[in-house]
């Protein structure tokens, strides 16, 4: 069914040649891979990957800084990947007084630069959403939220507390969203504008004609929330504008097969199959120059992953389960904070696997990976485990371990904020206001 | 005998003199409560479509994830937005349901006029078709120049086409992406019965009304009522009021609102260790709840018995699917049919059902402590706070532990902590009253080999079993007032004002009255004038759009 209208849309647009692919040449490139000859970049993109119920820190956090620092025993996941991945430890999320929610500060400090003031309130939009909107407008879409676990819920994208950005987390359903019959192969011999799309846009924008007179009907708070859905109307119509408009050639951009959805839940050899399925996909979005931002989260916020025949959670057991005397530390929680770290494993390996100009899609992104606690015990949010992959187009190094020490894990979000282009000279709220970049991974 | 007969003589005369004065006492005066903008849950996206366009048309998408606010969805519907991403959901549910209505076949039915030439626009034809469905989807006629504007829409897009019913179409879907369909946008307008004070205009209170009882948008006679001013007058309110009720959509509005309170959109993500409940799956989750539904809508409609008997009643319905977890025969192959434990079953109420001891329990095991927070929550409305940060659970946690072999031991030991004893010991007692009902609701006698103590305390009532628990939760005064002030909130997506304790009393007081039947409650508060004030922030500027507003339908 599909295939037919798809077909016959192509028949409309002008014939048989748009399927076949033109890889860009090599001698189009300038010489490190990070730019067209013509002197456009290649496309930068930004990532967040997270995961529930952090590690052990005496395990995890290496003794060493810069390049040679040792794989401890939890950061064995990382050991064949360690040269595209830079290790951040020590970094703090400061509560400046106000309560520690479990599973919340933490995860909000990271992303906000301010801890949360009330459970799961987001005061600022979260640090995704900050760089989509700066840089997300030239794709079809702003920003692509994935979970491995298939709840919609799970998405720690959000411009406030009440505006979450869903996550997809069915393979099919995101197949369909980005590859469906609206998708525009970028490297299609010849472009027409579709004639569907030209009048789609134009009856679209009159959805909002009464915008003004709507406003003024209701109050501030209202009229804020209205103005964020008639955002989200504008952005489809901008979708559909790029449509209309020849994209620029994607030299990795190959059209994925149509997938299938395999189970899905929380069972984490479920979720794992799942998290590399729409990494898959993600990649090829990425390739396809279909968005600049993206969200995965492989496991939810106090993770509720679990292991089949188990009585208990990923999260239970961080609280539940006693510390083994001979090894000094909870081996059933600590085999699911290594399957997690297996996961980026896997998450940076297909992107890093996709060829870019002379070097990877990897390459050119910057992927900022944490997870909500350190020590998940006690909910400790000093020290929050952070690695970042990618060398954002050659604006960073990788293969470091960088040591906080103490200092506001706004650094980091500083840093990534400044490398994507934004112009900002501090970030963060309150004691974890911060003026200074993490120098170390700059170039 | 005589005193007693003297007595009865007097509580009759009480009686009589109550029903005399029409509704007992007088309600009391309200400040309103701010105008509300409630995005349109699934559900109601789903049922209206369903009733404007027939049942048959799919839907086919995804919708935003619910946002719960204060306990309920309906309160976070009047704090949820659409994102970019679930705008490009309803734009594809639109143009697939618009594609279905001009289907070949279909077209007819949905253009009821014939154009002239079906290769060039028609202003008159569509004006007509986008009229009577713009009208059901915005639950009021559309203005002059809303209609103006969506039949300029289909005539540029027939000419671009060349088609008059793909114009027509492709506007059509517009008013199913216009955020006055998404969203339910409520306008004031003064109170002539109260001068200087604001009320809903009749739209918005034949939406209230349609959603709070039917979950569903207006039908085209309650329009036409709201229309004729019908809604502005006692007399015509209550016929639209008690037509609803009588009703037997009533059950569908009945349903949505016990939905949300148990908060069952948990298990649209609930999952279970399949190694240890082999007997879960999807099947049972949906007959689960479905299950409740069915006992509550009995009790409450078909019987229209006592709200607080919920929590007690013997009767529940039973499939082939839930039958085996209850260990209870069933006799129909297919479908459901009433089923009543004995009397010395120890399964009584909603909180012996699988719907709620599967829902609060983890995935491999029970959970006393979130079973008791459900029932404070939920049923009390009491909340409970979050947990510390920094607990320590290991010492008291380790089910190898031959000390600890039973939760209620576990968790005792974990009471000894002074941090955590305080929130532990209004929870867990409670939830401990259900440890006979494991990880998926089927019934266990002991834990670990030790039999189940299941006795405790509920707010000075002792009890030795989740019967008796039910039956002190029927006689907690705080079940009945929770009931009300949660049905409040849902009913106008926010909590009641402050100020307005002595007409929420009121409110209470005929629930009482009215022998605590959740019918006659929804009669009491869709008659009532307090449920239709709006008090505005800024009053002045509320005037003043509202007038605006009175003005555009002039």
């Amino acid at each position: 069914m599909t295939i037919t209208r798809r077909r016959i849309l192509r028949g409309a647009a002008g014939g048989l040649a748009a399927t076949v692919a033109l890889p860009l040449l090599d001698c189009m490139l300038n010489t490190n891979g990070t730019a067209l000859a013509s002197g456009a970049p290649m496309p930068l993109r930004f990532g967040t990957w997270f995961w529930g119920c952090g590690m052990n820190p005496s395990r995890w956090n290496p003794k060493a800084t810069g390049a040679d620092y040792e794989i401890t025993p939890e950061l064995k996941p990382i050991e064949a990947i360690r040269a595209h991945v830079t290790v951040l430890s020590k970094f703090d999320v400061l509560l400046d007084g106000k309560s520690n929610f479990v599973h919340s500060s933490g995860n909000l400090g990271i992303r906000t630069g301010q801890a949360p003031a009330q459970a799961d309130q987001n005061e600022l939009p979260t640090i995704d959403v900050l760089i989509a909107d700066a840089i997300g407008g030239t794709t079809r879409f702003r920003s692509l939220e994935l979970t491995a676990s298939g709840n919609p819920r799970h998405s720690y994208s959000r411009r406030s507390t009440s505006i979450v950005n869903p996550s997809e987390g069915s393979p099919v359903a995101f197949y369909t969203r980005l590859f469906g019959p609206d998708f525009k192969d970028p490297n299609a011999a010849d472009f027409k504008p579709d004639p569907a799309v030209i009048l789609r846009r134009s009856v679209l924008s009159s959805v909002s004609d009464d915008r003004a007179r709507l406003a003024a009907k209701v109050g501030a708070g209202d009229r804020a929330r209205l103005d964020e859905y008639f955002t989200s109307v504008r952005q489809l119509e901008q979708q559909l504008e790029l449509q209309l408009q020849k994209p620029p050639p994607a030299e990795a951009c190959v059209m994925p097969k149509k997938t299938v959805d395999g189970p899905v839940g929380q069972d984490i050899e479920v979720s794992t199959a799942n998290h590399k399925l729409l990494t898959g996909l993600l990649a090829m979005a990425l390739a396809c120059n279909q968005t600049k931002v993206f969200n995965m989260v492989f496991s939810d916020s106090a993770s509720s992953l679990t292991k089949a025949g188990t009585d208990k959670t990923h999260h239970t057991l961080t609280h539940e389960e006693l510390a083994d005397p001979q090894l000094d530390y909870q081996p059933q929680a600590t085999w699911f904070g290594a399957r997690s770290l297996e996961a980026w494993a896997d998450f940076v390996s297909i992107l890093a696997a996709v060829k870019e100009a002379d070097g990877t899609l990897l390459d050119n992104c910057l992927v900022l990976a944490h997870s909500d606690t350190s020590f998940a015990k006690t909910h400790d949010v000093l020290g929050i485990p952070i690695m970042l992959a990618g060398r954002a187009g050659g604006r960073v190094k990788t293969g470091l371990h960088v040591a906080g020490n103490g200092e506001p894990v706004t650094r980091v979000g500083l840093t990534l904020q400044q490398v994507m282009g934004l112009p900002i000279d501090r970030w963060g709220m309150g004691a974890m206001q911060t003026a200074k970049p993490v120098s170390e991974i700059l170039v | 005998m005589s005193r007693l007969l003297a007595s009865c003589r007097v509580l009759a005369a009480v009686a009589l003199a109550l029903s005399l004065a029409g509704c007992g006492p007088r309600e009391p005066e309200t400040a309103g409560r701010p105008l509300t903008v409630q995005r349109l849950t699934e559900k109601q996206y789903r049922q209206i479509t369903a009733d404007v366009f027939g049942d048959d048309i799919r839907v086919v998408g995804r919708f935003e994830p619910v946002v719960r606010k204060d306990g309920l969805i309906a309160v976070g519907t009047n704090a949820a937005t659409v994102t970019p991403s679930g705008f490009e959901q309803f734009d594809s549910m639109a143009r697939n349901i618009v594609a279905q209505l001009f289907e070949e076949g279909r077209r007819d039915r949905t253009v009821a006029c014939k154009p002239p030439a079906v290769n060039a626009p028609d202003d008159a034809c569509a004006g007509l078709v986008l009229a009577k469905y713009g009208r059901l989807l915005f639950r009021r006629p559309l203005s002059p120049d809303e209609l103006k504007a969506r039949v300029a829409v289909a005539h540029d897009a027939s000419m671009a086409s060349g088609d008059f019913y793909h114009g027509l179409a492709l506007a059509l879907a517009t008013e199913l992406e216009m955020p006055e369909f998404l969203f339910r946008i409520d306008s004031a307008e003064s109170d002539p019965d109260h001068p200087g004070n604001m009320r809903l205009d009749a739209y918005s209170k034949a939406s209230r009304l349609s959603f709070l009882l039917w979950n569903t948008a207006p039908d085209d006679e309650l329009l036409t009522a709201a229309e004729k001013g019908d809604l502005n007058s006692e007399r015509g309110l209550k016929r639209q009021v008690d037509r609803l009720l009588a009703s037997p959509r009533l059950e569908a509005g009945i349903r949505a609102f016990f939905t949300d309170m148990l908060a069952f959109d948990g298990f649209e993500t609930l999952a279970k260790d399949a190694m240890i409940y082999p007997d879960f799956n999807a099947t049972v989750a949906a007959d689960a709840q479905e299950q409740t539904l069915r006992t509550i809508t009995d009790l409450l409609v078909a019987r229209q018995g006592d709200y607080r008997d919920l929590f007690t009643t013997r009767r529940i319905f039973m499939d082939r699917v839930l039958g085996p977890i209850y260990y209870v025969p069933v006799v129909p192959k297919h479908g459901w049919a009433p089923y009543e434990f004995a009397e010395g079953d120890p399964r009584a109420g909603l909180l012996s059902q699988v719907s709620f001891t599967a829902l609060y329990a983890h995935p491999g095991q029970s959970s006393p402590t979130l079973r008791g927070k459900a029932v404070r929550e939920i049923f009390l409305c009491q909340k409970v706070p979050a947990p510390p940060a920094n607990v320590n659970f290991a010492v008291a946690q380790d089910t190898s532990n031959p000390d600890y072999k039973t939760a209620r031991a576990r968790l005792t030991a974990h009471r000894t902590n002074p941090t955590c004893a305080g929130c532990h010991r209004i929870m867990d007692p409670i939830g401990l009253a259900l440890e006979n009902f494991d990880g998926i609701g089927a019934f266990r006698a002991q834990e670990n080999g030790t039999a189940i103590d299941t006795s405790g305390e509920l707010d000075g009532v002792h009890f030795a079993n989740a019967k008796d628990l039910g039956q002190a939760i029927h006689d907690n005064p705080a079940a009945a007032s929770c009931l009300v002030d949660t049905l409040y909130k849902y009913a106008g997506g926010q909590a009641p004002a402050k100020g307005d304790r002595d007409w929420m009393r009121w409110l209470n007081d005929r629930f009482a009255a009215n022998g605590y039947r959740v019918p006659a409650l929804l009669r009491t508060l869709a008659l009532s004038h307090g449920f239709y004030g709006v008090a505005e922030p800024g009053k002045a500027s509320g005037i003043s759009s509202a007038t605006l507003r009175l003005e555009d339908q002039r």
